[in-house]
């Protein structure tokens, strides 16, 4: 195998693991990390979207916000979470919590898990795109702390529209990407079994995120990955969450909203 | 089925070497054979069914604005291939056929204009370049318009075209959503209007970021609009997707956006818009609106 072939090889592998069935989700992390989780339902709208879940939490002796997509693990879930591939009512009820969390002033923590964006006729005819956007918009100017967590896959506009934050931090074997590799194959290549070279020209793993400086930092899962002991993987994802907030709060408002929009404003900046 | 080269048509524009020399045009849509200089004079929209034809960023910042008045900003800054994307052909090749066909360095071109009397911030995204696709330096682009409008209180005018993010730069590219939709939430929050023009097609990462967050959206008649692609939503959900999904009426329908109109009456629409929603004393909206019902005849707008 060439030098080449074999880099493709280990990132797809990467991919496989961010996908892994038997990966902990949102709530295992949720349920590890913090104590009185109250999940509140609905974006007062239309319905009641279970592939992103959410509402307030203790952490240690403040209350936060759970913004979470949700994957399900055994066939009734998965098909009841939709696969974690959120409609727009998934977006608009996280918008609902991020106003709330601005209102009590609960710093918000969100956890990136989906392939995308449901791509589903219902779904455009509510609008995914317009509240996608609305999200962004929402998410950049919250007047609260905010922390991102990739714990498995972030696929395109669909994870970033829960996903805008002060940091970004990815589970060791978590990936995000612009698209997911099968679309890109698909789409550039014109044939989906060169997902694997796709994969590698994405620059999709947690190692190479931080390395382009969209990433944080990244969290260790234990060895072959966080699927061997979830306790581990929360132990230490809830260590970095507890310190990166502790930093976020010592940073006045006004200067944690500019920061954040600074952060986003020189990716791509050509001065 | 995707024919890109007979959507486009090439009207008179002020740039030398853009646009293609076409004897006859075959509209995909009614597959009449059209004389370009009557497509022309149409404003690039079938004379037979009224097919809106695909408009390079030239043509359409001629057609919009007074003649003369647009000073584009940014002209040199080029998109990068930061990754070293190779797909089927390296990304920077890419990048240089796509600057060698288009006269252009990005997908985007931006700068400052008069249009019916208005000075206003005009960003126009260009499909012939890479799908209008957006990447760092689109987004570098358009963020700068965007924040050029708010620094200089001017209204925002953002003409869509584009499939959406651009893969070849991966999540930088991604990136550029949040970072467009960051400044759209500041000038939102000072107070100074945006409005949003979509045309065929805009789709992807681009609606679900600047595209749909204007004030007011505008929409070209047939303009396709959505984030996933109908063969993207067939192939993962199997369903039969209605007459017209995706066009801009099927989006007015559904309350996405304000208006479907066709592109003889923009100017005037626009003009409308600007006199409500940044009235000047240069610009007293209601004289400038008698006039422009006494005059609304088919093209004001188009320059040389
Ligand atoms: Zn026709």
């Amino acid at each position: 195998m060439s030098d080449n072939g074999s880099v493709a090889a280990a990132t797809w592998e990467q991919v496989e693991l961010a996908r892994h069935p038997d990966r902990p989700y949102a709530l295992d992390y949720v349920h590890a990390i913090f104590s009185n989780f109250l999940e509140l339902h609905g974006d007062r709208v239309f319905g009641d979207d279970h592939a992103i879940i959410g509402g307030p939490a203790s952490f240690d002796s403040r209350t936060i916000m759970v913004i979470a997509q949700q994957k399900g693990r055994s066939t009734s879930e998965r098909a009841m979470r939709n696969f974690g591939m959120a409609n727009p009512e998934g977006y608009r009820k996280a918008l609902r919590l991020v106003r709330q969390a601005e209102r009590f002033k609960f710093p918000i923590v969100a956890f990136v898990d989906t392939s995308g964006a449901f791509p589903g006729a219902g779904a455009e005819e509510r609008g995914i795109a317009w509240a996608i956007a609305e999200n962004l918009v929402a998410l950049s100017a919250a007047r609260v702390p905010i922390l991102t967590l990739v714990i498995g896959e972030g696929g395109s506009g669909g994870a970033l529209g829960i996903g805008v934050g002060d940091r970004l931090l990815m589970m060791e074997h978590s990936i995000y990407s612009v698209a997911m590799p099968e679309a890109c194959a698909s789409i550039l290549w014109r044939d989906i079994a060169r997902k694997v070279e796709a994969a590698e020209a994405l620059k999709l793993t947690a190692a190479d995120l931080k390395r382009l400086g969209l990433a944080d930092e990244i969290i260790p899962e234990p060895p072959g990955g966080a699927q061997n002991d979830y306790g581990q993987a929360a132990d230490a994802a809830g260590a970095a969450l507890r310190r990166h907030l502790k930093s976020l709060e010592a940073i006045a408002t006004d200067r944690l909203v500019e920061e954040r929009y600074q952060r986003y404003r020189r990716i791509g900046a050509t001065s | 089925m995707f024919r890109p080269k007979t959507r486009y048509v090439a009207l008179p524009s002020p740039r030398a070497g853009v646009g293609e020399e076409i004897d006859r045009l075959i509209c995909p849509k009614c597959d009449t054979s059209l004389e370009p200089a009557r497509l022309t004079a149409a404003l690039g929209v079938c004379y037979r069914c009224g097919y809106h034809f695909r408009l390079r960023a030239p043509e359409r910042i001629a057609m919009l604005v007074e003649p003369g008045s647009f000073r584009e900003e940014d002209q040199a800054i080029t998109a990068t291939d930061v990754l070293g994307f190779t797909d089927s052909q390296p990304y920077a090749k890419r990048i240089e056929q796509s600057r060698a066909t288009t006269g252009a360095n990005e997908a985007v071109t931006w700068g400052e204009a008069t249009l019916a009397g208005h000075r206003l911030v005009l960003v126009v995204l260009d499909f012939a370049f890479m799908g209008g696709s957006m990447g760092a330096a689109t987004g570098e682009k358009i963020t700068n318009g965007i924040e050029r409008a708010g620094q200089s209180r001017l209204p925002l005018l953002i003409v869509s075209a584009s499939g959406g993010a651009r893969m070849q730069e991966g999540m930088l590219a991604l990136m550029q959503l949040a970072k467009t939709s960051a400044a759209l939430g500041r000038l939102a929050a000072a107070g100074v209007p945006y409005i949003s023009l979509l045309t065929d097609p805009t789709m992807g990462g681009v609606t679900a970021s600047f595209a749909s967050l204007g004030d007011v959206i505008i929409a070209e008649p047939g303009a396709m609009i959505g984030f996933a692609g109908a063969r993207v939503i067939q192939q993962a959900t199997y369903e039969t997707l209605p007459d017209g999904f995706q066009t801009a009426e099927f989006l007015l329908a559904h309350g996405m956006i304000d208006l479907v109109v066709p592109r003889q009456e923009l100017p005037a629409v626009l003009r409308q818009l600007l006199d409500l929603y940044a009235p000047t004393a240069a610009a007293p909206g209601l004289q400038l609106q008698r006039q422009a019902k006494k005059t609304a005849a088919p093209a004001p707008a188009v320059t040389r």
